[in-house]
């Protein structure tokens, strides 16, 4: 076992330091010792994005990186986003827009869009779609999703946000057959 | 889908890790964005006993244009060429293919010079480089040295002429002449997958004829491919349908693909001889 | 009724039909959700799988000294340390036995040999690397149909002389049932009376459901007290109790089984694995919680794949398109151990509501069951058992005989569905379909499309000899059976197919309830508050709902085939109607008046012609706790234990557009509408992603997915670089629409919907790609529709030529 060596770097704005083998990777300190369950594996090969945190201001798949190699970083996780008590933008937008079910591609998806969003405050969907693509989901179908980042865009521009999914569109209606 | 143990090294200068890796020798590999050697030292594939990051040498970093010629720091990230207003002006061949590689997490990590260093015919980078006609600059213990793309950098799988020594610092790309048509083609299942064919190309017309053409080919062999005969077909001629279809065959009958979930080797090949045409095409459109 | 809906109080009380924000979200948005890989616990090791490189071997001798002497190496386990308890081998859901660790023998690849226990994951997997396996490779059969050859290689050499299995005789090695169906006389008669008959072989491949978070557990049993707690990523928990408990032989009351945040899973997470197994047999063993986590490739290779269904369909009709009968043969590859999940009388499911949404009078189907030496599975992948098989089935046979017939494949279904007025209706096939309106449903698809516009579209595009893209129109009209089941039909391991729900009413009006059912992305927390809200009157937004902990929970048989809504939400609603009777009593005792007196407004019992006199749920409440007429026991809960009287018939009518590159291969979607029927709509805006989800899982089966196998018996593919799962690049998108059809025998009227689009677009996916070629005598394409195999069609009718 190659020796254990002490990396620094800060994780969402507060200095840590954790003892690691060189090997281990940063999903691993991240999850284990810092216990931040936020970012999760869901392939191990740098596919799914399950793992992405923020790092160094670029949206990086922790399950392929080294935590040595993390050594002075500024890493933000999505135990990072809401701040002073509130929500991110792109956190109340996935909730708005239903832009997540089994919620286990969530960190990953929203971790990413934060990085996106900063360096385009105006995507189109397509940019959305484009630049979202290192994150699956096996739940939503994207739609959603694409709707929630759109939602936290417009927020972040100052500009008036509004589900897309009104409570009481259906409710209240009977439900009788639907006949021609 | 855990690696073995491994020491590991993070030089902060050029000199430094040449020394390192010439200390260290056989045992140790270079560790760049990480994104094709972590995968493999984590399925065990790769087992190096000392990874040396070349993550903090500053000097690798950078796109910069020195006279006529496009100077890029090894350690470039695959987002920093989409993302370079210099390229998009001066090679948007690089940045039109950087946005076809892989996704964008990979990206930010990924760089040029490990693609180009992997020596992975899937990669994307060593057809543009043979297409662009680029020059690396290779750093070891002698010193510094130049090899041309085209002239047998790329050997075969996993296989280049890098030296086990050598450090890959610096790709130098003559600034394409200016009104070149370029266009690079690539035939992927999804995001994230190598091609199952692509094709680069740089395109100068003159009068309505073709004045000079580099056509390159991606994972149809065991290196990239320059299709020299389809190059050498078009020259002079008139860039019409018939010119365009013969330029493909030429392609298609340098591939030698190796059969793979993508598809057989008729497939492959025929799927080489497409993007031709369509990066033939398109570059077309675009000249001016 | 007299009372209009108050709008106010409608708004508070969140109930059936409202698109409400979902309860899960605020955990994982903010990454506090807790999957079973984020649960700790005090002295925790890890466990790793060492596993076969060979399809078909004997093991000569395992030897585990050099990861033994690993320092932090705990044990290492294999089928000897396991047998002295007898759990080398466990019992399928399918009444086959499996293999938990190879017990001398190996009969698919990457087949669990050994486990490694270390302090963490790191050593655990050099652990599972230095463990040394001899193996003598024998020959192995990956395909079905040969694997039913007189010489072929024997799978399980176990099983000799065995010449009964769990569903009757067994008539070669490797054959496991056959299951038949229907009348086939009578059907053969048909047949041979009938004017035009078609018939078309179909593979359906081996799929995997591919949730993003794998397969794990942790396993902790308490020395001391004799107590075994499991977090476990199961759609079933208390089915994993009671296997869990035939197995060790620790009662079912010392064992408590948590599902805790699942992280998808689409059919995956039905079974019991031989991970969990050797996770709580070393935790039995060792006294220290155990930890067991998949890497992608085992879940992609090990953990329950789907499909691999070669079929074969006929249809007799009559000239003018009326269909007369339908046959289909099924061999079915269940690779090498049956660990199907299905109820246990059938074993293909429900393959035969493969009769469809078609008045279809004579029918007859049968199902061979196979071994072959590939991971066992055959789970229902975001679909009812084998109902996405069917649905398959006979929607591309309906195309095929349209083809035939040189008919319309719209007019070809409006000419053969089930009418309106003929529900309920009995299938020749024994299942009575609810309730469904068919025709208006596809009436309503073609004029938002503008169907004829698009064939004539197609036609110019035809044409033309020069066009590049082919353009090709998918059409299907499909009936889902969900909601298993009625227990006279539908039991697992004898225990019948019921659901469950308990409701407590607190004295301050706020409510939990707990169910049988465990939510994995579906909303349950949101959608069943929104039932009690409806039926009790109790604010959804002071509901809590619990699943999961089999601890609290009422025992139920989990969240699969889209059983949720129609058993678990039926009883529900029962539950919660209980509650608000016995609210009704108490209401009347406070206000002076007979029960019958009283009439249910939203939140309130109101007395009929005084609506000015009422008591509401919160105010009953209270009064539960202090104030209850005399002979009425105290407090304000029910439970209710539900066996539906039949299955649920959600239906929907799809139609696709795309277009195909001849030279390439390439497919572009270029619409997708998709109108489903699932009764009562509870929670619009979760309907409308569960549609979606199961949309862009039928688009990635039907284009890309696939688990093939060379001949040796390796797999390929079994990694996310090869195996398809698109991105939001890939992914077409959608266009939803819905009528409302309630089932006539369901509480409230609902039917269930998260895998309708799974099950009907995946054959709408066949039915466009394959008429883009259907102008050139191409009836069917196998899946999956990648650009590869388009183009290899393409090439074969000279497409691709210049």
């Amino acid at each position: 076992m190659a020796k254990k060596t002490v990396v620094s770097f800060r994780l969402n704005g507060v200095e840590t330091d954790v003892m690691v083998e060189p090997r281990e990777l940063l999903i691993h300190a991240l999850r284990e010792q810092c216990v931040h369950t936020g970012p999760h594996i869901g392939c191990d090969t740098s596919h799914c994005g399950a793992c992405t945190v923020d790092f160094n201001g670029k949206s990086v798949k922790s399950c392929t990186v080294l935590t040595v190699q993390a050594e002075g970083a500024e890493i933000i996780t999505i135990e990072g986003m809401a701040q002073g008590g509130e929500l991110h933008a792109l956190q109340e937008g996935f909730m708005q827009e239903h832009a997540l079910q089994c919620g286990f591609c969530t960190p990953g998806m929203i971790t990413r869009a934060y990085r996106l969003l900063k360096e385009n405050p105006s995507p189109t969907d397509e940019e959305v779609r484009y630049w979202m693509a290192g994150n699956l989901c096996r739940c939503t179908g994207y739609q959603n999703i694409v709707k929630a980042v759109q939602y936290a865009a417009r927020k972040l521009r100052g500009e008036a946000v509004e589900t897309s999914h009104p409570l009481l569109e259906e409710a209240g209606k009977p439900s009788e057959p639907v006949t021609a | 889908m855990i690696p073995r143990p491994f020491e590991y090294h993070a030089p902060t200068s050029l000199n430094d890790a040449v020394k390192l890796l010439g200390d260290l020798g056989a045992e140790a590999k270079l560790l760049a964005g990480g994104h094709s050697l972590l995968p493999m030292m984590k399925l065990r594939f790769a087992e190096p006993a000392h990874l040396i990051d070349l993550g903090r040498i500053d000097a690798l970093r950078g796109i910069g244009i020195d006279g006529q010629v496009i100077r890029i720091g090894a350690m470039t990230t695959e987002n920093e060429l989409v993302w370079s207003e210099l390229l998009q002006q001066h090679c948007p061949l690089l940045v039109e293919a950087a946005r076809l590689i892989s996704d964008p997490q990979v990206r930010y990590m990924g760089t040029i010079g490990g693609d180009i260093s992997h020596g992975d015919p899937g990669n994307d980078h060593p057809a543009l480089m043979i297409c662009l006609d680029a020059t690396f600059v290779l750093r070891g213990p002698q010193g510094e040295r130049t090899v041309k793309a085209v002239d047998g950098f790329f050997l075969g799988t996993y296989t280049t002429a890098l030296a086990p020594d050598e450090i890959l610092t610096e790709i130098r790309i003559p600034i394409p002449a200016e009104g070149s048509g370029w266009c690079y083609a690539k035939l992927k299942r999804k995001t994230g997958d190598f091609a199952t064919a692509a094709t680069a190309v740089l395109l100068r017309m003159k009068g309505g004829q073709v004045e000079d053409v580099s056509i390159a080919l991606t994972n149809v062999a065991d290196t990239a491919l320059k299709a020299r005969d389809a190059e050498g077909h078009l020259r002079g001629k008139r860039l019409d349908e018939a010119a365009i279809g013969e330029a493909a065959r030429l392609a298609m009958a340098i591939c030698q693909p190796a059969e793979d979930l993508r598809g057989n080797v008729e497939y492959k090949t025929a799927m080489a001889g497409e993007m031709t045409r369509r990066a033939l095409r398109t570059a077309a459109s675009r000249v001016h | 009724m007299g009372l209009e809906p108050n709008l106010e109080r409608l708004t508070q009380l969140e109930g059936i039909g409202c698109a409400r924000k979902r309860r899960e979200d605020p955990r994982f948005i903010q990454g506090r959700g807790t999957y079973v890989d984020d649960v700790k616990m005090p002295g925790m090791c890890f466990g790793a799988m060492v596993r076969s490189p060979y399809a078909s071997a004997r093991i000569r001798k395992i030897d585990a000294s050099r990861a033994l002497a690993l320092p932090g190496v705990i044990a290492v386990i294999t089928a000897e340390e396991l047998k002295p308890f007898k759990l080398h081998w466990m019992p399928t859901l399918a009444g086959d036995v499996q293999a938990v660790l190879a017990d001398g023998r190996v009969s698919f690849q990457n087949q669990e040999v050994a486990f490694v226990i270390a302090e963490n994951r790191y050593i655990a997997a050099d652990g599972a690397d230095l463990v040394e396996v001899e193996y003598e490779e024998l020959p192995a059969v990956v395909d079905p149909r040969k694997a039913l050859e007189p010489d072929a290689p024997v799978v399980r050499e176990d099983l000799a002389g065995k010449t009964d299995g769990a569903h009757g005789a067994r008539r070669h090695h490797n054959h496991i049932f056959t299951w038949e169906v229907g009348d086939k006389d009578k059907t053969a008669r048909a047949f041979e009376q009938a004017e035009v008959t078609v018939t078309q072989d179909m593979l359906y491949p081996r799929v995997h459901p591919c949730p993003l978070e794998t397969c794990g557990c942790v396993a902790s049993f308490d020395k001391v007290k004799g107590d075994l707690t499991v977090y476990i990523t199961s759609q079933a928990p208390h089915v994993v109790r009671t296997v869990v408990g035939l197995l060790s032989s620790v009662p079912e009351s010392k064992i408590r089984i948590i599902s805790p945040d699942i992280g998808g899973g689409f059919g995956n997470k039905v079974g019991v694995y031989p991970g969990y197994v050797c996770a709580i047999a070393s935790s039995i063993v060792l006294g220290r919680p155990v930890k067991w986590i998949e890497s992608r490739s085992e879940n992609l290779t090990t953990t329950a794949f789907a499909r691999d269904y070669w079929m074969t369909g006929e249809l007799a009709a009559t000239r003018d398109g009326v269909i007369k009968a339908l046959r289909v043969k099924v061999v079915a590859d269940h690779g090498a151990f049956d660990a199907c999940a299905d109820p246990s009388k059938w074993p293909a499911g429900m393959f035969h509501v493969c009769t469809g949404s078609y008045a279809i009078p004579n029918a007859f189907v049968s199902v061979d069951g196979v071994y072959t030496n590939k991971f066992p599975g055959g789970v229902a992948y975001r679909c009812s058992f084998r109902v996405t098989e069917a649905v398959y089935l006979i929607e591309r046979m309906i195309d095929v005989l349209a083809q035939k017939l040189g008919m319309d494949k719209a007019e070809i279904r409006l000419r053969n569905f089930i009418r309106k007025e003929q529900f309920p209706y009995q299938t020749p096939l024994g299942l009575e379909y609810d309730s469904g309106n068919y025709e208006t449903a596809l009436r309503k698809v073609m004029d938002a499309v503008d169907y004829a516009g698009l064939r004539a579209e197609q036609a110019a595009r035809r044409a033309d000899p020069g066009a590049e893209w082919l353009m090709g129109i998918g059409v299907t009209t499909f009936t889902e059976i969900v909601g298993a089941g009625p227990s006279k039909m539908c039991d697992i391991l004898g225990v019948g197919m019921f659901d469950s729900c308990e409701i407590r009413v607190h004295p301050d009006g706020s409510a939990i309830a707990r169910m049988g059912t465990i939510t994995q992305g579906q909303g349950h927390q949101t959608t069943y508050a929104q039932i009690i809200a409806s039926e009790a009157g109790i604010p959804a937004s002071v509901i809590q709902v619990e699943e999961g902990d089999t601890a609290t929970a009422p025992y139920g048989l989990g969240t699969y085939g889209s059983r949720s809504t129609p058993v678990g939400g039926a009883a529900t609603a029962r539950c919660a109607r209980k509650i608000r009777e016995k609210a009704r009593l108490i209401a009347a005792h406070l206000l002076e008046v007979s029960p019958d007196d009283l009439e249910f407004d939203l939140d309130r019992f109101v007395v009929k012609g005084a609506p000015g006199q009422a008591k509401t749920m919160k105010e009953i409440a209270w009064a539960a706790y202090n104030n209850v007429p005399s002979g009425l026991e105290m407090g304000l809960e029910a439970v209710d234990y539900y066996d539906p009287p039949n299955f649920t018939f959600p239906f929907g009518a799809y139609l696709c557009v795309l277009d195909i590159n001849r030279y390439t291969g390439e497919t572009k979607v270029r619409r997708f509408y998709a109108l489903d029927d699932c009764g009562t709509r509870i929670n619009p805006m979760i309907i409308e992603g569960q549609i979606h989800g199961g949309l862009t899982e039928g688009f990635a089966v039907a284009m890309g997915q696939q688990l093939p196998y060379d001949e040796q018996g390796n797999v390929l593919g079994g990694t996310l670089l090869d195996y398809f799962v698109p991105t939001a690049v890939e992914t077409p998108v959608w266009e939803t629409d819905y009528t409302v059809t309630p089932s006539p025998h369901h509480p409230i009227g609902a039917k269930g919907v998260a895998e309708s689009p799974h099950v009907g677009s995946i054959p709408c996916f066949s039915s466009a790609v394959t008429d883009a070629f259907a102008h050139l005598g191409v009836t069917h394409m196998d899946m999956p529709h990648n650009a590869y195999r388009i183009w290899r069609q393409s090439h074969a009718l000279g497409l691709d030529r210049r």
